[in-house]
This record gives C-alpha cells, sequence and structure tokens, in this order.
C-alpha cells in the first residue's frame, strides 16, 4: 500500500499572532513551528497502517519553502520513508491542493491522509479540493480508520454524531483524534531521518490563487465587568438588560 | 446571480444559513445583481418560504434524501452553472466545507473559507477571513471570475423581514455508489454544541468528572450545550468531542460560560467568536478575565448552584 501524509508547517497552539511590515508578513519571532497537529494524527496512523502490512510506504509532502525543513525531517524521524516538499510559499488552499494533486497523478497513491485542517488558515478545504481534482472519494473528518484488502473502514465525525464508512481505495481522508497516538521519534528515527530520501520539486503553475493582501488583529476587549461572587445572579440581569444577549 | 446554499436540519433551515441568505443578498443588492438560494434535503415548504425574511425571493428546494457530500456537490453545481452563478455562498459545518471544496472545482471558482464580512467590491473583489482560530484575520483578493465564499458564524447580522420567498422544486437523478454508509449514530435531544446559542464549559476547576452535573444543571437550566477544557478530555473526564478550543471543537454561541477553566492561548482560540464571554474562576489572575465580558472570582462549587436557580427566572 502507497500512502501519502500531507503536512502543515504551523505555529504551535500557544503562539502569540503578531504581524510585521505593515501588517503583510507574520512575525515569526519568536514563533515555535510545529508538524500541524491534526496532520500529526495522519502521519501516525499511516505508520500504523505501513506498519502492518509488509511491503507498504509512506511518502511526506508539504508545500513551503526551505524555512520547513526541520517540520519535513522531523516527520520522517517519526517514521515516513520518504519526503517531498514543493518549493513554494503556500498561496492559498486552491494553490495547495494543485500541488498534492500533481504529485499524486504522477505516483498514484492508495491512500492520502492529511489533518482535517491546517491550524493557521483553518481552511477545512484542500481533502475536499484534492479529491475532487482527483476524482477520488473525500471522507473527513475521520476518527478511525481500517483497511481490509482494498476496503477502508472508517469513523467520520457528523454533527452530533458520526457515521461508519466504508470505500474502496484510492480515497483522501482528512484524520482528527484519536485516530492514532502521536508517535515520538526515537534516536533510531531522528538517526535514520537526516539519510531519508528528500526530494525538493518545483511547483507547477495555476492562476487560481486567493492572494492575502494584509493581515489585522481582532480588537481587544474593553475589559472584563466583575460580579461580587455573593450575588451571582446579577450576571444575569447584565446578560439581559446590558448585553442583551439573554 | 449570487447562490446562497440554504442547509436543513430536522425538517428546518440551520439557523447559520440565515446568515448565508442575508449576505448573499446584500452582496447582490451592492453589485446590481439577484440573489438566489438552494436547499437540499428534507423540509418543510412553508418553513423554506420563511428565506424570504432575509432578502432572499427565490429558492430552489431539492427534495432529497441524499447525504453524500458529492452528490450534493453535482446538484449545486449544476444549479449554479444553470443560473450562470458568479458567487456561491456556504454556511460554515462539515458538510457544507466538503460540499464547497467540490463545488469550486466543478465551477472552475476561487474559494475562501471562514470569511466574516460582506466582501469589499469597492476595488475589485476582497473579503475578510478569520485565521490563525480566530486569533487573526486576512484580507483576500480574489481575481478569479467564480468565487466560493464559507461564511462562518455570527458573522452577519441580521434583520428579517416578513417577506416570503417563492419555493421553485428542482429534480435531478444523481446517484453515485463510491461509498457506502453503513451506520449512522446520532445523539437525540442533547443541544448540538456548534449550533448552541449558550455554551456552559467546565475545566479542571470541576475537580472531577462526578462533579459535571453542576456544569449540566445550569446548562439544562439556560437550554445550553455543554464542554470543556482540553485537560478535561484529556484526563477522559468528558468525551472528546466536548473538548472546546484550537484542536477541539470551534464554538460561537451569543453567550460563553467558562468555568474553572483558567483560558489557556488554545482554548480561547475556540471560543473567541462567541459574542459575550463570562468567567467564573478562583483565581483573580486567571488569563480568561482577561478576554471575557463579564467575571465572577469564586467558588464553582458555591457559584453554580446559584446561578441555576437564579437561570429559571430569565429563561
Amino acid at each position: 500500500m502507497k500512502i501519502l501524509v500531507c503536512i502543515t508547517h504551523v505555529p504551535d497552539t500557544t503562539s502569540k499572532i503578531t504581524f510585521t511590515d505593515n501588517n503583510t508578513k507574520f512575525n515569526t519571532q519568536n514563533v515555535q513551528f510545529i508538524i500541524g497537529p491534526y496532520d500529526e494524527y495522519a502521519l501516525a496512523r499511516a505508520v500504523e497502517l505501513r506498519d502492518a502490512q509488509a511491503g507498504s510506504s509512506i511518502t511526506v509532502l508539504h508545500v513551503g519553502t526551505a524555512e520547513s525543513e526541520n517540520t519535513i525531517r522531523k516527520a520522517l524521524a517519526i517514521g515516513a520513508d520518504d519526503a517531498i516538499r514543493i518549493d513554494a510559499e503556500p498561496l492559498d488552499a486552491m494553490f495547495v491542493a494543485t500541488q498534492i494533486s500533481a504529485i499524486a497523478k504522477q505516483n498514484k497513491y492508495d491512500l492520502i491522509l492529511m489533518g482535517r485542517e491546517s491550524i493557521d488558515f483553518n481552511g477545512n478545504m484542500v481533502h475536499g479540493l484534492v479529491a475532487e481534482m482527483l476524482q477520488i472519494p473525500v471522507i473527513s473528518p475521520i476518527m478511525k480508520l481500517d483497511i481490509t484488502g482494498n476496503i477502508a473502514t472508517m469513523h467520520k465525525e457528523i454533527e452530533g454524531g458520526k457515521e461508519v464508512i466504508e470505500c474502496q481505495m484510492p480515497l483522501v481522508a482528512g484524520c482528527q483524534e484519536p485516530i492514532a497516538e502521536w508517535k515520538i521519534p526515537n534516536m533510531r528515527g531522528i538517526m535514520s531521518a537526516k539519510s531519508k530520501p528528500y526530494q525538493v520539486i518545483a511547483p507547477v503553475e495555476t492562476q487560481n490563487v486567493a492572494l492575502t493582501l494584509s493581515y489585522d488583529l481582532p480588537v481587544a476587549k474593553s475589559g472584563c465587568k466583575m460580579i461580587d461572587a455573593s450575588t451571582p445572579e446579577k450576571l444575569f440581569e447584565l446578560l439581559k438588560n446590558e448585553a442583551k444577549v439573554l | 446571480m449570487i447562490l446562497s446554499y440554504i442547509e436543513i436540519a430536522d425538517g428546518d433551515i440551520k439557523k447559520t444559513s440565515l446568515e448565508v441568505a442575508q449576505m448573499a443578498a446584500e452582496l447582490a443588492k451592492k453589485m446590481g445583481d439577484s440573489a438566489l438560494a438552494i436547499a437540499i434535503g428534507k423540509a418543510d415548504v412553508t418553513k423554506l418560504a420563511l428565506i424570504g425574511n432575509y432578502g432572499i425571493s427565490t429558492l430552489i428546494y431539492v427534495d432529497t434524501d441524499v447525504s453524500i457530500s458529492k452528490n450534493i456537490a453535482t446538484l449545486v453545481a449544476n444549479i449554479a452553472t444553470k443560473n450562470n452563478a458568479s458567487t456561491v455562498i456556504f454556511p460554515k459545518s462539515i458538510m457544507a466545507d466538503a460540499v464547497a471544496a467540490s463545488v469550486a472545482i466543478k465551477i472552475d471558482a476561487a474559494i475562501v473559507n471562514n470569511v466574516v464580512e460582506i466582501p469589499d467590491t469597492a476595488n475589485g473583489f476582497s473579503v475578510k477571513r478569520s485565521i490563525y482560530t480566530g486569533k487573526a484575520f486576512a484580507k483576500v483578493e480574489i481575481k478569479q471570475a467564480k468565487k466560493v465564499l464559507v461564511l462562518r458564524k455570527n458573522a452577519i447580522s441580521t434583520q428579517p423581514t416578513s417577506d416570503i420567498a417563492s419555493v421553485e422544486t428542482y429534480k435531478e437523478d444523481i446517484s453515485t455508489n463510491h461509498l457506502k454508509i453503513t451506520e449512522t449514530n446520532k445523539t437525540k435531544g442533547d443541544i448540538l454544541l456548534t449550533d448552541a446559542e449558550i455554551v456552559v464549559s467546565g475545566g479542571r476547576g470541576l475537580k472531577g468528572p462526578e462533579n459535571w452535573h453542576l456544569i449540566e444543571n445550569l446548562a439544562k437550566a439556560l437550554g445550553a450545550a455543554t464542554g470543556c477544557s482540553k485537560p478535561v478530555s484529556d484526563m477522559d473526564w468528558r468525551p472528546h468531542h466536548e473538548h472546546v478550543g484550537q484542536t477541539g471543537v470551534k464554538v460561537a454561541p451569543n453567550i460563553y460560560f467558562a468555568v474553572g477553566i483558567s483560558g489557556a492561548i488554545q482554548h480561547l482560540a475556540g471560543v473567541n467568536s462567541s459574542k459575550i464571554l463570562v468567567a467564573i474562576n478562583t483565581d483573580p489572575e486567571a488569563p480568561f478575565f482577561k478576554a471575557a465580558d463579564y467575571g465572577i472570582v469564586g467558588d464553582a462549587f458555591d457559584i453554580l448552584p446559584k446561578l441555576t436557580l437564579a437561570a429559571k427566572n430569565y429563561r
């Protein structure tokens, strides 16, 4: 089984978000970058599936600049067999999906896994776009994934519950916990990551891109109105008459 | 033509879709264009006609029980093409996100998710979107002739009128059997966290799962859904699907109660689209107070029962 795992390179969830250059660039100073948490779940499950079926392999794919190098090496250390980096700024979801589907058309993967969404732009779009470009099914977000022969059985989150879905491969899936436990790379993994095949490829061209012009931050709250703990019921009076939300 | 996608749940229009209708109507007015709506599913036609309250004069209704995003997307794309739609607007949901992505490819559109404002058409076409789970916004320019936009909840304020839309039914046989749904489990009766107008969430301050009735009782009194912080779901006090935060469920209610939740950045990211944030914590230095609109410094075990009792006079 050939598995493609697409990963993002994103600020960790504790990061304070600020911008520079007149609000046109993300300020990377003091920001720790990580593999997208949802992508890491996808990778962890891919490692388990690969190890369970002899002759399987995992390629990790990332669309980004050389700054993402450490994130990709970590994915190799966790257990991917080889890596491809598309050397370009990930401009928008359509751009990224175009790059992923171009690679997938060449290499014919059975399973294309990624996180349910990136935690920077939260688009939740790339898996759906890739699947439509490749004309294969997409299931997202999934919390369980098992493979028997050529059939994938998945638990998909729906509003207020879940669905159990069976689907023939190839397919695209967006993953979330608890699909697998994150894998902590061991020393052997870290050492071997340095020598695993790592290709850098130029992007394919596309005109359909929604370009970001500028950024801004939410307006700060004017301050918290405190209510005395001895009369908590006053809160409802304020919610009703002042905030007018009750 | 501006096409709005109206989601149906339990035979009626979902609340988030009202904002989509309003946005489509306002955008059409701004651009000297007309607005149309499409609803796919099982619903009462008289209820669907109420979409007219939000500025839509015609709704195309496809009466079907299809539940696979790909099939819904085929219907939407076909209707969009027949009506020469330049922009298709979706509400944010698991299903609508999947449909939107598929439609964008089918009609060769650009796509932007988490839109929070009516697009700026003064100079080209640009939209404001939420990024970093609500920690920031981006202004995005779309040059592509066709656009697919997904609207974040609580972004547009609606001003309902008493106008009624005419409902036209549409039929088309769509069937693909590429995947099989073998089982569907839905919790009945519970208020959906993502749709709730009020959410009451508990954190480690509740000290253990055995105390969760305090959260549940207040939620029940207010007609609210319940959520929890990440540590609480990590410790298995509560199921994962109740975890509110950047890597959990993102909520946007009118009122969000954070009880015994300190207010880690990753938790705040999941709630910052809420209209009003209320913090209840024993620690006056808890970061949540900095983000909150109202706060009570006090013990949840003392305050929750009092609030539950008082809530009955306000609902």
